[in-house]
């Protein structure tokens, strides 16, 4: 068994997100809540503890009426890999809570190891962890829709997007029971991908150059996986997390929206080899 | 105190004794432990068996398909049915909450009959039987007195099995008060009507156009079937089609769209008019289309009285914007103009409806492909020949209590005039039917509509759900959710290509509730002789069976039926019937309230995460809201930054609405994405019934806005409505 894990070639999966083609309907962030037994509470406006593995944002390019323009954009969380597996959540995690995984790419979350430090949130750059300050409370009958493949969290603990890790694990159970031990691309497919109404959101291995991920965003390995396509971008680049997620876009203002760049600087020069 | 050898001691050991026997410590110890473990009362969703159903989405007439997912008898999730004609996997945010509806805290679990005042929520359950009987027993006693035309019923729409068994009911029974929700279905049907002497829908093979002109209509808002409407603006980006969206407002679609350009909202039709005659003015109209009725004088309409100078005047778009736009529409190979605002739940003003299909006649893009085509109202229910008895003959030659078919000769349903027609004293019901339709909250003027309801003796809600209308009623027979019966979804909205689908019962029953078809007919069959006649099948099921004949097997296999051909949009084209007359002297859609006493101008806005409908936001969907339109309890306002400046209101500040209909408390949003001297409230908020999710968030669009009728055809035209903005 370990002999045949070394030759396998590491999984990296990854999302290329269409922000042209995205209509911020927000079928993303119900498709996660559906899948990954999200819970709510009477009061949600609250956005700071309001629980969302994926939230889309609302992005405007700052110009007047009639000039004013808005652009969606729908964060999950970005599986850094950062330096061989360094994201900025795992370096600080006391508990090995949540960890990188080499064999798929995908940040995890431990829920019965999590204690609660919330380091890891103040890690993230990107807000995608959130925190359960309060137990989670179905109304009566609702826990009947409750999916049997995610555990609900208790008070106390972080919690965060997986990649509907659990999908990967089905997909994988059923590959092995057939005699295989590779996935095809639409095996293993996130909620919010399958969900989404415009197609905006792609899902693969970065790393196989079959995969549309891969073909989208030209993810330059040697350079921490900077996007070779000019219209695909990050968010913030330059801070050397590697993330996972990839954004494309037509918009230059959209393009630039993704990082803190000062107004006459050339941002297309942190994408350039 | 002197500390010894012996007063320490007797401390330490006292001190430990304490800590021993006081509970604070292990109390300590277990709370610390049970905060970072599992909790006995956090749910463990137990695992079993898993499948999956196929079935078809009802939350809006979008006619989605959809798969569940299963777990022995459980539901855990529902998604998009991969292949299916109009969603091929993907799905909506509503569809995709759809189980909390299903399993959520707002049904009504039984039959339910009033015992307090109306609206208290103070009920009474009672058996099937009792509730049946207790509605036979009114009906009986009206028609007896020979007041049969005071029954009416509200439904959701006039297609499918289960409209037209309540039209049936009430045809036998001797009332012609059948009335439908409003939407803009009805001025595309009365478009067609006017235009081509046919009796059918507009479809649109939108995929396949390469221009698309929208007056207003929310592409990615909702509009049509959304998620359709989602994949062909996907298509389009993906190929380089153009799209240019007309509104005052910087919408999702506009900001999608390839060119946005503001209009004063109530001159699209004159907008659309002065398109056409830039296209005959350069020769650009399909020479096909110049044989046809009425062109010569259309042709003299548009020249004499939509130059692109006076048009520009009244639309406030410049006239180089004008004359490009009406050139490269023209030019296109495959140009289409739809329209009909938002998610299209207010008809709207028929002359813009006309001024569009001349529009799209004039580039020849009727039954062609990435045209206009027709779908024609579903042909399937072929039920026996009614044998109407003398009181039912005597009630259906009664006019109908909103006016259509006599005042208004091209309607079928106004829905919009009842309350005025009630409360005014013009008329008056004894019973009214409400079924999949919530109209105490989203009929304009909503207020006055449970003023009208107020005054009718009885009520009966046929809802799932504890909504406004149901909470107001004096008795509730609930039916199943769409997740737990069979029922026909024939989709009509805007697809170019008819679906039939089938709901299917993917649960059983979670509830003691009945099939809305089963309660009609024993009804029906309670009251006896012509009116159980009228109703020759053992139950619901057996009707619809029995009426889909061939479709039913396919249905049940598939889940939906579809052969794929697009109809023909029949009939003699006339480009200038007599309804458009009005347009020769132009005046846009008038607005309620006076400039000085309210100096800005209040409209509506959809979003695709705000159901505005009967089905009101589930909790995920309410969740998913952003904070700039929902926040705390309060609706926001967006305002342009100019007129919030105007008016010192800053983001963020409360501020009274104010206008000629009502007052709401909301919170301001500073967008620069609308016009000047405009306000945007979102519609879908302001609930007062269904859970504690849902109700007392923001306020109802609804109770700010009264009806405007459509001089021609009586449907409800308004747009907007005056209004003032006034620090708190």
């Amino acid at each position: 068994m370990k002999e045949e894990g070394k030759h396998k070639k590491a999984k990296k999966y990854g999302m290329v997100i269409n922000l042209d083609e995205c209509t911020g309907c927000g079928a993303c962030m119900v498709a996660c809540m559906a899948e990954n037994n999200v819970p709510f509470k009477e009061d949600e406006s609250n956005k700071l503890d309001s629980i969302a593995w994926m939230r889309v944002y609302k992005l405007t390019n700052g110009k007047s009426y009639p000039e004013a323009d808005i652009c969606y954009l729908p964060r999950p969380c970005m599986h850094c890999e950062g330096d061989h597996g360094h994201s900025p959540c795992v370096s600080v995690c006391p508990a090995t809570a949540t960890d990188y995984s080499h064999e798929t790419g995908i940040v995890s979350q431990i829920y019965t190891r999590c204690f609660g430090c919330r380091y890891c949130m103040g890690a993230c750059p990107y807000h995608a962890r959130y925190f359960n300050w309060w137990d989670p409370v179905w109304p009566e009958g609702s826990t009947k829709y409750l999916s049997p493949n995610v555990s609900p969290r208790m008070r106390g603990v972080v919690e965060k997007c997986s990649f509907c890790f659990h999908r990967y694990q089905l997909a994988m159970d059923k590959a092995y029971f057939e005699g295989r031990t590779e996935l095809e691309e639409d095996e293993y497919q996130t909620s919010c991908t399958q969900a989404c109404p415009a197609g905006a959101i792609t899902f693969g291995d970065l790393n196989n150059p079959e995969h549309k991920v891969h073909q989208l965003a030209k993810p330059d390995n040697k350079h921490g996986g900077r996007p070779g396509n000019p219209n695909v971008f990050r968010l913030l680049e330059r801070l050397g997390t590697n993330p996972k997620v990839y954004y494309m876009s037509s918009r230059e203002w959209v393009r630039r929206a993704g990082d803190n760049y000062l107004d006459n600087e050339d941002f297309a020069k942190n994408y350039r080899r | 105190m002197k500390i010894g050898r012996r007063s320490f001691l007797s401390f330490v050991v006292g001190g430990a004794a304490g800590t021993a026997i006081t509970p604070l410590p292990w109390k300590l110890t277990d709370d610390s432990s049970i905060w970072s473990q599992n909790w006995p009362w956090t749910p463990v969703p137990p695992d079993g068996e898993y499948s999956q159903s196929d079935s078809v989405c009802t939350l809006c007439p979008g006619g989605c398909g959809i798969t569940v997912r299963k777990v022995d008898d459980r539901v855990v999730k529902i998604e998009g049915m991969k292949g299916h004609p109009i969603n091929d996997g993907g799905l909506c945010l509503m569809g995709l909450s759809g189980l909390q509806l299903l399993y959520g805290p707002t049904r009504v679990k039984t039959p339910l009959k009033r015992v307090g005042k109306r609206g208290e929520g103070k009920w009474e359950k009672i058996s099937w039987d009792e509730a049946i009987s207790e509605v036979t027993k009114k009906l009986a006693d009206i028609r007896s007195n020979g007041e049969s035309h005071a029954v009416g019923s509200i439904v959701d729409s006039e297609s499918g099995t289960v409209p037209n068994l309540f039209k049936r009911f009430l045809t036998a029974y001797g009332s012609p008060n059948f009335m439908t929700m409003p939407s803009i279905q009805d001025s595309y049907g009365m478009t067609l009507q006017l235009m081509h002497g046919v009796s059918a829908q507009a479809g649109f093979d939108a995929e396949n156009a390469d221009f698309i002109l929208s007056f207003g209509s929310g592409i990615i808002d909702g509009w049509g079937s959304p998620v359709r409407m989602f994949k062909a603006n996907s298509a389009w980006k993906a190929n380089g089609k153009k799209v240019v969206q007309i509104e005052p407002r910087l919408s999702n679609t506009a900001a999608k769209s390839d060119k946005w350009i503001p209009i004063k909202p109530g001159t699209e039709a004159a907008l659309a008019l002065g398109l056409a005659n830039v296209i005959i003015t350069n020769s650009l109209d399909s020479k096909k289309i110049s044989q046809s009725t009425g062109f010569e004088s259309f042709k003299k309409l548009v020249q004499n009285e939509y130059s692109t100078d006076k048009v520009s005047k009244i639309t406030g778009i410049n006239s180089a914007t004008i004359v490009s736009l009406a050139k490269n529409f023209a030019r296109a190979s495959k140009p289409l103009a739809i329209c009909g605002k938002g998610q299209g739940s207010i008809p709207g003003n028929l002359n813009e409806f006309m001024a569009v299909h001349a529009l799209n006649a004039l580039v020849g893009n009727i039954n062609e492909d990435g045209g206009v085509w027709a779908v024609t109202e579903t042909d399937y229910i072929k039920w026996p020949e009614l044998e109407m008895d003398s009181v039912a003959e005597s009630g259906m030659q009664k006019e109908r209590i909103d006016g259509a078919g006599s005042e208004y000769p091209h309607a079928k349903s106004l829905l919009n005039r009842l309350a005025e027609v009630i409360n005014s004293g013009d008329g008056s019901l004894e019973v009214i039917f409400v079924s999949g339709a919530n109209p105490l909250y989203s009929m304009p003027d909503s207020k006055a509509m449970k003023t009208a309801f107020d005054s009718i003796p009885f009520v009966v809600s046929f809802s799932s759900y504890m909504d406004e209308t149901a909470g107001n009623a004096d008795l509730i027979l609930p039916n199943h959710v769409y997740l737990e019966r069979y029922e026909d979804v024939p989709t009509l909205a805007g697809l170019s290509k008819p679906i039939v689908g089938l709901t299917r019962p993917v649960v059983k029953p979670q509830f003691n509730t009945k099939h809305v078809g089963d309660v009609v007919m024993l009804i029906a069959k309670a009251l006896g002789g012509g009116m159980a006649d009228a109703f020759p099948w053992e139950s619901y099921e057996a009707c619809l069976k029995e009426t889909l004949g061939v479709k039913w097997d396919v249905l049940v296999k598939k889940g939906f039926e579809f052969n794929g051909d697009k109809c023909i949009l029949e009939g003699d084209f006339n480009f200038y019937p007599e309804a458009m007359k009005s347009l020769s002297n132009f005046s846009p859609v008038s607005v309620e309230g006076s400039v000085i006493s309210y100096p800005l101008i209040l409209i509506p806005y959809d979003s695709i995460r705000l159901a505005n409908g009967y089905i009101g936001d589930p909790p995920f969907a309410i969740k998913a809201v952003e904070d700039t339109v929902l926040k705390d309890k309060n609706s926001c306002v967006e305002i342009n930054p100019k007129t919030g400046k105007e008016l010192g209101l800053t983001e963020g500040r409360y501020a009274f609405l104010h206008t000629p209909r009502g007052k709401a408390k909301v919170k301001v949003h500073l967008y620069e994405g609308i016009m000047p001297g405009i306000v945007a409230l979102p519609r879908g908020l302001g609930h007062t019934a269904y859970d504690k999710y849902l109700a007392g968030k923001g306020c109802n669009f609804n109770e700010l806005i009264g009806p405007t009728e459509d001089p021609v055809s009586g449907l409800d035209a308004a747009w907007g409505i005056r209004a003032r903005l006034t620090k708190v």
